[in-house]
């Protein structure tokens, strides 16, 4: 079967690729174009570990068809961080230590910022919401909760 | 090494402070590799063939239609195994048995539960695989399934493994069976206990199967080469486990097998066992070819170990004035279809944290049609305190005590016998509940429909074999290098004791997890024992590194040895010859070629014992009566940690641990359909807990100094998941009037009771 041609835009750079129809986004992010920092933990999506952002909405990659990628713009764990400085949430989360294992953590930050964007100034109950398509099993959330509350509280007085 | 804690007079520099783990930084930029991240050139996709059937003997296979489609390279059943018979080795309170760990992984005589892998298929495209396994043609005896203990007792049960006796002690049973194995711990005169006491309870309570529910799917990459060695890179809480359990069960030789572990996504105890890595070896060798073998979500619900369901018989009798006299009872846990279930450590933990002086506990391991069970977190005792503690709960309302009260005054302390034979140390029970008694959360008012529960739980923690090298660099900076996986944060607590000893800054530390070939050897990550047992190890090597940092010292200042000391990453001269000054770590460093070369030193321990960890919970609940849904309020986290080594990642094992109990207590279960097939197998019905679901857990850390440990060290890890089942169902019972005797209180079943109640 003849392979679809993709052109998409990762993290701000032009991308192409080849895919089949039924490949997900989150197995072509992983292993056609090798960026393994969106994790697989269930392909159904159920547990967040794959969160994208897809032309701004916030996605599990693994209910994306890679095609669909076409003509968009996708941001990913690995365009995060800019350049060589963390963003608060990064710093956060590792001031409270809120990860344990860590395989849930990129896909908490892509949603964490996402949230951030749309809320600068999240209640607790609107954290846990908005985050409650992302599992964590190591932490309870509470240390992830904390360290977005924070994050949120630096990214205001940075923009004040 | 000195055998007492030194925390008394020692003022800790970096132990005890919060520092950003070292591999951090590749955790929040997405870098860290973990299990399925690894590939190689020329890397096939190795894919399981599971079962329709809970029980089904196996007649025939036959592979060759699958074999002959393109882009299969390899096709294997059990018969690509070396045949190992089943043949249980105890070894201490747990056991091994090849056999059936090899049966776990294929299938042999017999399919035993639903899922259970038959055969595995490599090929170019995991698709192909998949499609390729569907045409693998199986000659079944279909046999009817046992799917719960009352079933796998019942007269004329199907027998899981015919000619199969039930070892141990405890009441003889005849014929074939489907009871393995049965323990008894007993003291005291139990007819004189009950004639004592004023106050009798009794229950029957039942747990379901859980799982660990690790958020990364199991995942390796198994290179076979040309010479017969073999390369294996994989998410693994045991390296060293998954090298020689490789090794045995393909009969291999171990030293041809090198495991490195990748980073961790959560195991919980579900990642000591090995399921993929034999077979991807056996794949690989037959392809000649790099195979990768990841599971899917719904794989490592049906194909992986949960922990056990259970049902036990409970009883406890106290004197009107709240004396424990008397208790007994049975704990009969589901050990999936092999033997093995953490039933042993249940019987030890279930009555240990009281003094009671009369005491029977009988322990039976019973094998069914479900997936062998692994360990879980303090395997066994969160059970085995669920049916305690509801108990105690009612005991303290019988007789009108407060709950910690109650427990303060049955509480064990240092010298009591636990009911598994030894006495206990130093231990910080009563000063856990006296801080939970404190705490402003016990005296929160609460509202309608709201309750307060209380509930204690220990762990004995684990030491085990542990082995760590430290070598130090020439600009006076130190790597320390152990073999167990970071699962948790414990780069970081190594990195602090190995700084705490040189007296430098923890960043002046590079922690790493190494290969099986590059350190010694390290049992898993396990056991709440890593910080402990490995710390102990890293502490040992860093303070040889010292010694050989003060003989350099010594060259270097032309003084005897005995007149160097180290102060806080300085080697110092004192005594006649004060006069010649000190060295600076760095100073000696960049020195090292000129006085004898590098400084790099190793240490091994096998600590016998470690110093058992207690926790009190204390848990505000509100329930819906319209819904049954209940609401987590507030949740408080006591716990001796003898002495926390980097207290946010103390404070995460506590949060932890209690969510993972509050999901077991309120919405987890493996749900059966009569085939003996699970009904729930992905994260969307199997529901843990999520971030809307839970308050903040607060913490409170205990600091009793464990003796085993130079810094008092207790493990930490376990502990946290042993008091929630008890506590939340405490406070149930405290806000609705209803003892819940069956997890998990969800909402169906809360209503159910509240309206049976009514």
């Amino acid at each position: 079967m003849a392979k679809i041609r993709v052109e998409t835009t990762i993290n701000g750079e032009e991308t192409e690729f080849l895919c089949n129809g039924q490949e997900s986004l989150l197995e072509v992010l992983r292993d056609g174009i090798g960026m393994t920092g969106t994790k697989e933990g269930c392909t159904t999506g159920d547990c967040g570990a794959c969160s994208v952002v897809v032309d701004g909405r916030l996605v599990p990659s693994c209910l994306v068809l890679a095609a669909e990628a076409q003509g968009r713009n996708v941001e990913t764990i690995e365009g995060v961080a800019d350049g060589q400085k963390l963003t608060p949430i990064q710093q956060q989360f590792l001031e409270h230590g809120a990860l344990q294992c860590g395989i849930c953590t990129p896909g908490f930050i892509v949603a964490a910022e996402k949230l951030l964007e749309k809320n600068p100034d999240p209640t607790e109950a609107e954290a846990r919401y908005f985050l409650a398509g992302n599992l964590c099993r190591c932490t309870g959330y509470d240390k992830i909760i904390k360290a977005v509350l924070d994050a949120a509280a630096v990214m205001r007085e940075e923009r004040a | 090494m000195s055998a007492a804690p030194d925390t008394s007079d020692r003022k800790f520099k970096q132990v005890g402070s919060r520092p950003i783990r070292h591999d951090g930084l590749d955790k929040v930029t997405g870098r860290a590799r973990f299990g399925a991240d690894f590939t190689l050139p020329g890397t096939l996709q190795g894919v399981f063939v599971r079962s329709p059937h809970a029980h089904a003997k196996i007649l025939g296979i036959d592979t060759s239609k699958a074999e002959k489609v393109p882009g299969v390279k390899a096709v294997i059943t059990a018969a690509d195994f070396p045949e190992l018979p089943m043949h249980w080795i105890t070894q201490g309170p747990a056991g091994v048995d090849a056999g059936a760990n090899q049966r776990v992984i294929l299938a042999r005589e017999k399919v035993l539960y639903h899922g259970h892998a038959f055969a595995a298929v490599a090929a170019a495209t995991r698709e192909i695989a998949i499609e390729a396994g569907k045409l693998i043609e199986v000659e079944w005896e279909v046999l009817q399934p046992v799917l719960s203990i009352d079933q796998a007792l019942a007269d004329g049960a199907p027998i899981l493994h015919e000619g199969q006796a039930t070892e141990g002690m405890g009441p003889p049973v005849e014929g074939d069976t489907n009871i393995t194995n049965q323990i008894v711990f007993e003291g005291g005169d139990l007819e004189a206990g009950w004639a004592e006491a004023d106050v009798v309870v009794e229950g029957v309570f039942e747990t379901p199967m859980v799982h660990q529910g690790y958020i990364e799917p199991h995942a390796c990459l198994v290179n076979a080469r040309e010479d017969g060695t073999s390369e294996i890179w994989c998410a693994t809480q045991g390296p060293f486990g998954v090298k020689n359990e490789t090794a045995t069960l393909t009969g291999s030789d171990p030293a041809s097998v090198k495991v490195t572990p990748s980073e961790i996504g959560g195991g919980f105890g579900g990642k000591i066992p090995v399921y993929l890595e034999p077979a991807a070896l056996l794949l690989s060798r037959k392809a000649g070819r790099p195979v990768k073998m990841t599971m899917t979500r719904e794989e490592v619900f049906r194909g992986t170990g949960p922990t056990s369901g259970s049902k036990t018989h409970i009883k406890i009798g106290a004197k009107s004035d709240g004396t424990l006299v008397a208790a007994e009872c049975q704990l009969d846990f589901e050990a999936g279809c092999f033997r093995g279930s953490p039933v042993g450590a249940a019987c030890m933990t279930t009555l240990s944290p009281y003094v009671i002086p009369n005491f029977r506990v009988l322990g039976r391991d019973i094998v069914l049609n479900k997936p062998r069970v692994a360990a879980y977190r303090a395997p066994g005792a969160p059970v085995g305190a669920f049916a305690a503690e509801s108990l105690l709960d009612e005991l303290a309302r019988k007789l009108g005590r407060d709950p910690i009260e109650f427990r303060l005054q049955n509480a064990v302390e240092e010298g009591d016998r636990a009911s598994y034979g030894p006495k206990f140390g130093p231990i910080g029970f009563k000063e856990t509940l006296e801080a939970a008694k404190a705490h402003p959360q016990y005296k929160a008012e609460l509202g309608e429909h709201q309750g307060r529960g209380v509930a204690a739980g220990f762990w004995f923690n684990a030491g085990m074999q542990s082995s760590a090298t430290v070598s130090v660099n020439s600009d006076g900076s130190a790597v320390v290098r152990t073999g167990n996986p970071d699962i948790g944060g414990s780069r970081a607590s190594m990195a602090l004791m190995c700084a705490e000893e040189l007296g430098i800054d923890v960043t002046r530390v590079r922690p790493m997890v190494g290969d099986t070939d590059s350190v010694g050897y390290c049992d898993a990550t396990g056991g709440s024992r890593v910080t402990y047992a490995t710390g102990m190890a890293v502490i040992d090597a860093t303070r040889q590194v010292i010694d050989h940092l003060r003989a350099r010292a010594a060259t270097m200042l032309d003084v005897e040895l005995d007149s160097i000391e180290w102060q806080d990453g300085n080697a110092v001269a004192v005594n006649g010859s004060a006069d010649k000054g000190s060295l600076s770590l760095e100073e000696i460093a960049k020195k090292m070629g000129a006085t004898g070369g590098p400084v790099v030193a190793s240490a091994s321990v096998s600590p016998p014992a470690a110093g058992p960890g207690f926790g009190v919970h204390v848990c505000d609940l509100e329930v819906d009566p319209e819904t049954g849904v209940t609401r987590v309020l507030r949740y408080l986290v006591v716990q001796d940690a003898g002495k926390a080594i980097h207290p946010t990642y103390v404070e995460g094992q506590f949060q932890g641990g209690a969510a993972q109990g509050i999901g077991w207590a309120l919405n987890e279960e493996y749900i059966w359909d009569a085939d003996g097939k699970v009904e729930n197998a992905g994260f969307l019905d199997y529901r843990v807990p999520v971030a809307s679901d839970l308050p903040m857990i607060d913490t409170v850390i205990v600091e009793v100094p464990n003796p085993l440990h130079p810094y008092g060290v207790r493990g930490v890890g376990e502990t946290p998941i042993v008091p929630p089942l008890g506590a939340v169902a405490n406070a149930m019972r405290d806000a609705t009037g209803v003892r819940f005797h069956s997890l998990p209180m969800s909402p169906p079943r809360v209503l159910e009771a509240l309206e049976e109640a009514d």
